[in-house]
């Protein structure tokens, strides 16, 4: 097994909003999805990138208090999680497909220096840039 | 205080629509109509979710695309003006100096000079590094800046 960061997880407000989100319209695969009684370990893998896992997680107890998981159900509605992105090799493609998919986009396509980058929420309201660099 | 996330997530649409096109007007009905919130209550559910009044964050966004504008294009100032959203020069380079602490020609000569001070980050993210950080309204920010009380302060609506 590789060294490196396994799993990085983001907070949603739904898992199975989340599970129709990254993997019926971003193409993600499901890599675990197990359940203890209402607490569930989620994660999902991008089809190019089988050593990374990014988790699905929901803000709620035990593993917080509940003033502690309002408040992070808030900060990521107000879009307050740090800058998330998604490479890609084609941004205008994507972009196409992912908005027929019906993917709220922040950001149409946009050339910067032979970069395109496009912007975009999940459901919940994290923010991710997709960007297709200058080979 | 807290707020129904579900609310806030539709306030973050709002804020979005504003950062896609800082140029449009974005009068509070409008923006309400985005949120599905009442034109009463949308100014308020905005300020506390976000800190600053709509129109205020409206005003940052403008002023960050025009220095984004300055700095990697040739386009005219006025050009840069019309194209950000404002309908008058004078209240543009105004507003920018308020906010910048100079003017759009002062700034653009200064930063052409300089190297890209974020070498490594994704471009869509160095703009957002350099947003203003307006945390009071510009009249009151030029208040203070100058001293002056007496002098009748144009609208920070741009």
């Amino acid at each position: 097994m590789s060294q490196g960061v396994g799993v990085v997880g983001l907070y949603v407000r739904d898992q199975d909003e989340a599970v129709e989100f990254y993997v019926g319209k971003l193409g993600f695969q499901i890599h675990t999805d197990v359940r203890n009684g209402d607490y569930r370990w989620l994660t999902v893998q991008h089809p190019d990138q089988p050593s990374f896992q990014l988790g699905l997680f929901k803000p709620e107890s035990p593993a917080l208090d509940a003033r502690t998981a309002q408040t992070l159900r808030e900060v990521v509605a107000k879009g307050g999680m740090p800058p998330l992105v998604l490479n890609v090799d084609d941004c205008r493609g994507a972009y196409e497909r992912m908005r027929a998919a019906g993917v709220e986009f922040t950001q149409e396509p946009t050339e910067r220096y032979g970069n395109v980058d496009a912007g975009f929420r999940d459901p919940s309201g994290n923010g991710w840039k997709m960007i297709q660099s200058r080979r | 205080m807290s707020q129904d996330p579900e609310l806030l997530r539709r306030l973050l649409r709002a804020k979005d629509r504003m950062d896609a096109a800082s140029h449009e007007e974005w009068p509070v009905r409008r923006l309400g109509r985005v949120s599905g919130v009442s034109e009463a209550h949308f100014a308020r559910s905005f300020k506390e979710a976000f800190g600053i009044p709509p129109h205020r964050y409206l005003l940052t966004r403008r002023i960050e695309r025009a220095t984004a504008l300055l700095r990697d294009t040739d386009l005219p100032i006025t050009d840069v003006a019309f194209q950000t959203g404002w309908s008058s020069l004078g209240t543009f380079g105004r507003t920018f100096r308020d906010v910048t602490g100079e003017s759009p020609g002062e700034f653009r000569a200064r930063v052409r000079v300089g190297p890209s001070p974020l070498p490594h980050v994704p471009l869509c993210f160095v703009a957002a590094a350099h947003r203003p950080d307006l945390t009071i309204a510009v009249s009151e920010k030029r208040r203070q800046d100058e001293g002056d009380t007496d002098r009748t302060q144009p609208t920070e609506v741009p």
